[in-house]
């Protein structure tokens, strides 16, 4: 009886605790939206924190009165959509072939593509190359460099490896080969792990920034990742001090950011409740030793 | 080259379990007349490997353009790491001009920068092991007490979410947040204190890179630990019942021993991954008020090569990088297998 109560008092307590992740995790975004409708004089008294005060939609309709917001967000979706696309094939055709057992060789191809996931050229090289191959100032430095990922890889290759080799076999008898399997067998057997990369790369592709930052210098190329980048770090990476020792906030007001801000989470703010057991399910898989 | 390095990473990387063929076979199958002294294998292994690729060539054509992209995009910038002891001209060769041998490595070894942003980097590795790596556990621990399933998935689905923020988000928040006019100084006037202009104070820096690190990745790292928490046996806990186990001891020797493996696992690799601290995070948090906390070696790196354009020079430093976070892995792993007997491979 003692225990029960014990357990009970332990519950309640965390309970509350467990209240305040959930307060603390969504605090920031409550805040930027709160911020996003409020007035500028509001936000500069530090009174915004939850609820939008002197409420006003102006700010929505500055940021999306710019035309460089709306490029740089269509940029977004086209390298997106773009750079899944590509990612989805690369990785269904790699691993696809490493997951056949029949394959001659196929430790020395897992490896090829493990090694890289320990050791990588790096940064400098890695430029110089984009550089050299003239993809740089192009959407191809956005969407290729980064096009397979090691860990996706290895999800569906044992995924691809669970999957009933008779139906294969059996296929193989009636005469398809194994472009026929691919097609026709396997990707339709496979709609649920690849639902779950496309998401993954989806997410990956729409949140990137730092390959625009170093291979774009055209601004109307820039994703919508380096124009809000480019509003909210604006001062801090000049090398010039003092312009740095005022305050971040000075340069583009709090508002314009906070729409900004909103404006480019709002899509997977609103997909994610949706699809969010995907992605769990992708760890899942991942985590299995391969 | 490439070829050269994976196969010699190919003993180190592959997989005992289920890679079928043991390594050393590959270039015995390829010249087709050594004398064997391993047990039989299947017929299909003993055939040549020409014959078997013509009869399924298209299995082998899906590797083609997947295997030009590593070579082109992984494994030349590999081999690119070669300017680090050669002279890089721009709009010469990207492998460099001439020779000259350690002079790169020798200057950041000599250079007192590069140790304080190493020391810098190692400062906030060990922070976040310390601080970031245990926080899902406890998360995780609290989640699996939680008798009411839509209140759990309630919290598992809020926590996961700052998981697919953008880090230009991400530090955009941190910024709103902590500016002079945002939430965390106004909550410190309102107790009476002075506002704190956070970014520009070097010595908040580390406290703003972990706790938004932890904001960030603590309910996304429960995933792993809760479904092992799923996979410990019920049994176990009736026994310790039966013994007079109270909750407490049983969250002590039967919950925590239960996801031990899981911890190991994640432990290795993220001392495997200790030095590369979130270098985006840190590239768009920090400024030069805060370099003497926040600047690291990768981004020290960003600077000497793609600002001051020291290309072999940074080089030096990022291979200097990379080859320490190879043998951590590489150590952590080898730790692992012989203390606990589990390893990544």
């Amino acid at each position: 009886m003692r225990e029960s109560r014990s357990y009970r008092t332990f519950t309640v307590l965390n309970t509350i605790f467990l209240l305040g992740v959930v307060f603390l995790t969504m605090y920031p975004f409550l805040n930027i939206i709160a911020q996003s409708l409020s007035s500028e004089a509001a936000i500069m008294a530090g009174r915004v924190t939850l609820f939008p005060i002197g409420f006003t939609t102006e700010t929505y309709e500055v940021v999306m009165s710019d035309r460089l917001f709306w490029v740089n967000y269509k940029n977004t979706v086209v390298y997106t959509v773009v750079a899944t696309a590509i990612s989805l094939v690369l990785t269904t055709m790699y691993a696809y072939a490493i997951s056949r057992m029949r394959l001659r060789g196929r430790g020395l191809f897992i490896g090829i593509a493990v090694f890289t996931m320990f050791f990588n050229g790096g940064l400098i090289p890695n430029y110089i190359l984009i550089n050299s191959l003239n993809m740089d100032n192009s959407i191809w430095a956005i969407v290729i460099p980064n096009a397979v990922s090691i860990f996706n890889l290895l999800v569906m290759k044992a995924f691809f490896e669970n999957l009933p080799l008779e139906l294969e076999e059996a296929a193989a008898i009636d005469g398809l080969t194994t472009y026929g399997i691919l097609l026709r067998i396997v990707i339709p057997l496979s709609k649920a792990i690849l639902a779950t990369m496309l998401l993954f790369y989806a997410v990956s592709h729409w949140n990137s920034w730092f390959q625009a930052f170093i291979y774009l210098s055209d601004k109307e190329l820039f994703p919508v990742t380096m124009y809000l980048r480019n509003m909210i770090a604006g001062t801090s990476q000049t090398s010039d001090v003092a312009a740095a020792s005022a305050d971040a906030q000075n340069n583009v007001s709090s508002n314009i950011k906070a729409v900004t801000m909103v404006l480019t989470v709002l899509p997977i703010l609103c997909v994610y409740p949706f699809i969010q057991r995907y992605f769990v399910s992708g760890v899942m898989l991942g985590s299995v030793k391969q | 080259m490439p070829t050269r390095v994976a196969t010699h990473t190919h003993e180190e990387v592959h997989d005992p379990v289920t890679t079928s063929s043991p390594p050393q076979e590959l270039p015995a199958v390829a010249e087709g007349t050594r004398p064997r002294t391993s047990p039989p294998r299947r017929t299909s292994r003993r055939r040549p490997l020409g014959r078997d690729i013509r009869k399924d060539w298209r299995l082998y054509s899906l590797l083609v353009i997947p295997l030009v992209y590593l070579l082109i995009f992984k494994y030349i910038p590999m081999a690119g790491n070669i300017i680090a002891f050669r002279r890089f001209r721009a709009g010469g060769s990207m492998f460099g001009d001439e020779w000259v041998g350690l002079r790169y490595v020798q200057k950041f070894l000599e250079d007192p920068a590069f140790w304080k942003v190493f020391s810098n980097t190692a400062i906030l590795g060990v922070l976040s092991l310390i601080i970031v790596f245990p926080m899902p556990i406890i998360l995780a621990l609290l989640l699996n007490e939680v008798r009411k399933t839509w209140f759990k998935r309630f919290v598992q689905t809020v926590s996961y979410l700052p998981h697919f923020m953008s880090i230009v988000i991400v530090v955009g928040m941190v910024m709103q947040l902590v500016s002079l006019n945002g939430t965390v100084n106004s909550v410190i006037t309102a107790l009476g204190g002075d506002p704190v202009n956070f970014i520009a104070q070097a010595g908040w820096f580390r406290t703003l890179y972990i706790s938004s690190e932890v904001w960030q990745t603590v309910g996304w790292g429960t995933i792993l630990y809760l479904a092992a928490l799923t996979q410990v046996d019920t049994q176990l806990y009736e026994a310790s019942r039966i013994d007079g186990a109270n909750r407490l001891q049983q969250t002590w020797h039967v919950t925590l021993p239960g996801i031990t493996p899981t911890m190991i696992t994640l432990l290795i690799l993220n001392i495997g991954t200790f030095l590369s601290v979130g270098f985006e995070k840190i590239l768009l948090l920090y400024n030069p008020l805060t370099y003497d906390t926040a600047d690291v070696i990768a981004t020290y790196l960003f600077r000497v090569g793609l600002v001051s354009n020291n290309f072999s020079y940074a080089t030096a430093i990022g291979l200097f990088e990379a080859i320490i976070g190879l043998v951590l892995v590489l150590g952590a792993n080898a730790l692992s297998r012989r203390v606990v007997g589990s390893s990544l491979w």
